[in-house]
């Protein structure tokens, strides 16, 4: 199987940010079929002073190696995929996502993050947000270990 | 290697691969009898019925979980309790037709939010002690066979011809079948039939088969334990945890049963159907990030699983070399954990059960196997753990490779790493004083080190080959002591003195000699010396937190019935206080890491949707442990001589084990003793330790004295008809039995104290039968 060598990650500009959260919306229009946003989005713009900030999973897949069932994997696009219907809900990778970004709603056991689909980007009315492509291997991250002592 | 990110399809272990013709194994088969059941939802944790198969008569029923039964045992190791109390009489033995294997899980057994809730506890009548043992295992057994629809699995009867019993939840079918042609040793059998009984030829089929087995070793000793099986879908291979203690493989063959497979239809994040997910989601993401920050500094667990154990003790001087002769050794250092590391496979989620995030069992892939029948195949070891590593030192093996060879063949031949290797160490104690030599060894030469021939004593035991020595050795400690002893071979104090067993039961792996609280963990325990109770050597002895008897007495009633509460409910202990929150050290109780303790009490109320808090737990524990006390009592045991324990286990037995902490000893005969600096040093060395030994010995009864008192038992260490009643456990018959022992004891002169006290010193109470005014 061919190895994806580059993934596709979000990039925020907070200066065009006016904090209406079109971009929660749509993503919590992917994941659960509503458009509250907020807990039930994968991304998250949080104000900062008078900025903003954007908190969202970057694709580096220390998850895939935590998940006991192999329910997270790296899809041909490179993106970390999470397969709801292999997943049994422990939790694991939302507690030991370096960045939290690994995300859990009350509405269903199993957790969700961002598949960068776009759906943000193309809510945003002012370009607040794109997908740029990065080298796999410069992000990549793995499960870690103390290596003996 | 230090890889991650592999597809999990693409792993590779290295092992050797075995084709088997699986069509022609199972045309052997022949189903006996079978029993189709109405598959149910779970309830709060509770499937609220177990299963009874009885293999004599061939009979298959469900028994209901009544809110009683709940109530008052909670579930797990309480549910065992009570089926074996219906089940067995006062005199069945291991090898009765009616001593009852059973296999219970517990109501939070099988949630995946929490680290370490897959849990399986199994009971029996042990050839070992003649009383009830309790194990608490991992792998997907137990979680499997709630989700399949039963609280409890119970074995009675024996079978004719080797069986299986398939428990087939994705059909609702239960069947009994003979299995001629599949191998015994669990390595192999375990992947035989977890390809043949997978619905698809695909990993995440064969993770819904979980199977329970043991080996050849069990057959012909009395160290049989059960492997639970846990397919791992990287490493294709159905990894295996023990229920070691106590001989449960033994029971299991002995009933002819080859394996038992549990098959479930699907599982997912709420199988256990409870009442509150989302705590249990929070609480369980709490953990996880704790493990995530905490654990490379304080445990080491994701790295090296309990292993990293071994150079703690041998700090502390607490690792049993040579037989608990020495607490540390020079060579030591050779089997500490970052040893095995170089070993393990790593960045594999290691877990027994889905979402342990603590991942204690580590393995070692691709292990070349060095002696006996599957010599030069590779294979998967699972382990090893701190006792397997711990037993390797008592037996003064200090190569890692002959360790994993060891843990290996002990895993597939379904015998217990601790029993033997405990076992072994006394045998070859004796060796070197010429009690044991080559001719009574049956050609062995089991001085301490020699891994060869540690292995073909298990070779042998496997093949079933018995000459007088390898029949009785095999046993365990207690009957190779009678043995010794008629054979009239040695002083027989110091044959009794040296094996480290209790009840028939050989210790785990900890040198208690110099904490009498640990002595106590050991000794005034329900089944026998396992470290499962209560461990409370750096409480007592590192950072004296609990100085008096009275003080030992509450830790040997709290931390016993604490770590009871885990088997009741089918969770594993570690997560307990194998990590620590950051603030742990500030608390009023850090021994009891109240803010864990906090989460267990959510996790029941958020599984349950009950409404207890962390008083109430303990009582769950206190009602079921007073009753294995009692059903201890009712088969002749349980009192105050079956408590006793080896002297090796309090002091120094041998002039060599004084002079290695002279120090030590010197300054205890001064301090406590109040001899004077210059006797103590005109005195011989055999004197004192004969003033030691009474002065150890009186010690441990004064413990006793305590902890029967704060239990609520008599002096004769029975519980009182007003305990049992004042914890709601008031079956007229248990009361009755109890009354008339403590009657008997009364009659017998045996209702006082067992220590000497003298002037200025107190037993707990000076009050004759105290417990009737309670």
């Amino acid at each position: 199987m061919d190895k994806p060598s580059t993934v596709k990650i979000l990039k925020f500009h907070p200066e065009k940010c006016d904090g209406r959260l079109a971009c929660e919306k749509a993503c919590s229009q992917v994941h659960f079929k509503s458009d509250e946003g907020g807990e039930k989005s994968a991304i998250r713009i949080i104000k900062v002073g008078k900025s903003y900030k954007m908190h969202v999973c970057d694709q580096r897949g220390l998850c895939i190696d935590i998940c006991p069932v192999g329910a997270i994997t790296r899809k041909k696009n490179g993106v970390v995929w999470l397969d709801k219907n292999i997943c049994i809900g422990c939790q694991a990778c939302v507690g030991f996502c370096p960045i939290g970004a690994m995300r859990k709603s009350e509405s269903r056991i199993q957790p969700f993050k961002c598949i960068s689909c776009g759906a943000c980007v193309r809510a945003c009315p002012y370009g607040a947000l794109e997908l740029v492509e990065v080298k796999i291997d410069d992000i990549k991250e793995i499960v870690y270990h103390k290596l003996g002592k | 290697m230090v890889q991650g990110q592999i597809p999990i399809e693409e792993y590779e272990t290295g092992n050797t691969k075995h084709k088997w013709d699986l069509k022609k194994l199972r045309f052997a088969h022949r189903v006996l009898f079978e029993y189709n059941y109405k598959k149910g939802e779970l309830k709060k944790g509770y499937a609220d019925r177990t299963l009874y198969i009885n293999l004599t008569n061939k009979e298959i029923k469900e028994k209901k979980v009544t809110d009683e039964m709940k109530k008052k045992f909670t579930g797990g190791r309480g549910f065992g309790l009570k089926l074996l109390w219906d089940s067995i009489k006062s005199t069945t033995r291991w090898d009765s037709v009616e001593n009852d294997l059973v296999i219970t899980t517990g109501p939070l057994c099988g949630i995946t939010q929490y680290p370490g809730s897959g849990k399986s506890l199994c009971l029996t009548i042990s050839p070992a002690t003649n009383i009830i043992c309790d194990c608490n295992v991992g792998g997907f057994v137990g979680p499997y066979l709630k989700f399949a629809g039963f609280d409890a699995l119970e074995i009675q009867g024996k079978a004719k011809d080797d069986v299986i019993i398939f428990i087939d939840g994705e059909n609702g079918k239960i069947t009994v079948e003979t299995a001629p042609l599949e191998e015994t040793n669990s390595h192999l059998l375990n992947e035989q039939l977890t390809h043949m009984y997978a619905s698809e030829d695909s990993d995440k089929s064969r993770q819904k088969v979980a199977i329970a087995s043991s080996g050849k070793g069990a057959e012909h000793s009395w160290w049989g334990c059960l492997n639970f099986s846990f397919y791992d879908i990287r490493r294709k291979v159905p990894r295996i945890k023990q229920a070691g203690r106590g001989g449960l493989g033994t029971v299991l063959r002995n009933k002819k049963v080859k394996a038992i497979i549990v098959k479930v239809e699907k599982i997912h994040g709420l199988s256990n159907n409870p009442a509150d997910p989302e705590t249990l989601a929070k609480v369980g993401t709490k953990l996880h990030r704790e493990i995530r920050d905490r654990d490379r500094y304080q445990c080491n667990m994701r790295a090296v699983g309990t292993g990293h154990l071994v150079e703690i003790m041998d700090d502390y001087d607490l690792l049993p070399c040579e037989n608990y002769r020495f607490g540390s050794f020079p060579k030591a250092p050779k089997i500490y954990s970052p040893k095995f590391y170089e070993y393990f496979t790593k960045i594999i989620p290691d877990g027994c059960w889905h979402g342990c995030t603590l991942a204690c069992s580590k393995t070692v892939d691709g292990y070349t196997v060095m002696t006996g029948p599957y010599k030069g195949q590779k294979v998967t070891v699972d382990g090893p753990e701190y006792e397997t590593i711990a037993a390797g030192a008592n037996m003064s093996i200090w190569d890692p490779l002959w360790i994993l060879e060891f843990n290996f063949y002990c895993d597939t031949y379904g015998i217990d790493t601790i029993s033997t290797g405990t076992s072994i160490a006394f045998y070859m104690e004796m060796y070197e004083y010429g009690i044991l030599n080559k001719d009574r060894c049956d050609g062995l030469e089991l001085c301490f080190g020699n891994t060869e021939a540690v292995l073909e004593f298990l070779h042998r035991i496997a093949r079933g080959e018995a000459g007088e020595f390898i029949n009785v050795a095999s046993k365990g400690i207690r009957r190779a002591k009678d043995w010794l002893i008629k054979k009239g071979w040695g002083d027989p104090q110091v044959i009794e003195d040296s094996g480290m067993e209790s009840k028939g039961l050989e210790y785990s792996e900890y040198v208690t000699k110099e904490s009498l609280a640990m002595q106590g963990g050991y000794g005034l325990t329900l089944k026998g010396p396992q470290h499962d109770e209560a461990w409370l050597i750096f409480m007592d002895m590192v950072n004296n937190a609990i100085p008096t008897f009275e003080d030992k007495a509450e830790a040997l009633h709290y931390f016993p019935m604490w770590r009871t509460w885990f088997g009741l409910n089918g969770l594993c202990k570690l997560p307990w206080n194998d990590i620590e929150p950051a603030n742990n050290a500030q608390t009023n109780e850090p021994a009891k890491v109240p803010e864990h303790v906090q989460n267990y009490v959510e996790l029941f109320n958020a599984v349950t949707g009950r409404n207890i808090d962390k008083k109430e737990l303990i009582l769950q524990s206190e009602r079921c442990y007073n009753w294995q006390r009692a059903m201890n009592v009712w088969m002749g045991r349980g009192q105050r001589k079956d408590d006793w324990i080896p002297y090796r286990s309090m002091g120094p037995v041998t002039e060599t084990e004084y002079i290695s902490r002279k120090e030590r000893y010197d300054k205890q005969l001064i301090e406590k003793l109040g001899l004077k600096k210059e006797d103590v040093d005109k005195i011989s060395t055999k004197e004192k330790m004969k003033i030691l030994y009474e002065y150890r010995k009186d010690q441990y009864q004064k413990l006793a004295d305590a902890v029967y008192y704060r239990r609520g038992w008599t002096p004769n260490g029975i519980p009182t008809p007003q305990k049992m009643n004042q914890l709601g456990m008031d079956d007229p018959k248990i009361i009755e039995m109890l009354q008339e022992k403590i009657n008997e004891d009364e009659h017998a002169g045996l209702n006082v104290w067992g220590g000497k006290y003298t002037k200025g010193e107190k037993p707990p109470t000076i009050q004759l039968k105290y417990w009737e005014k309670w």
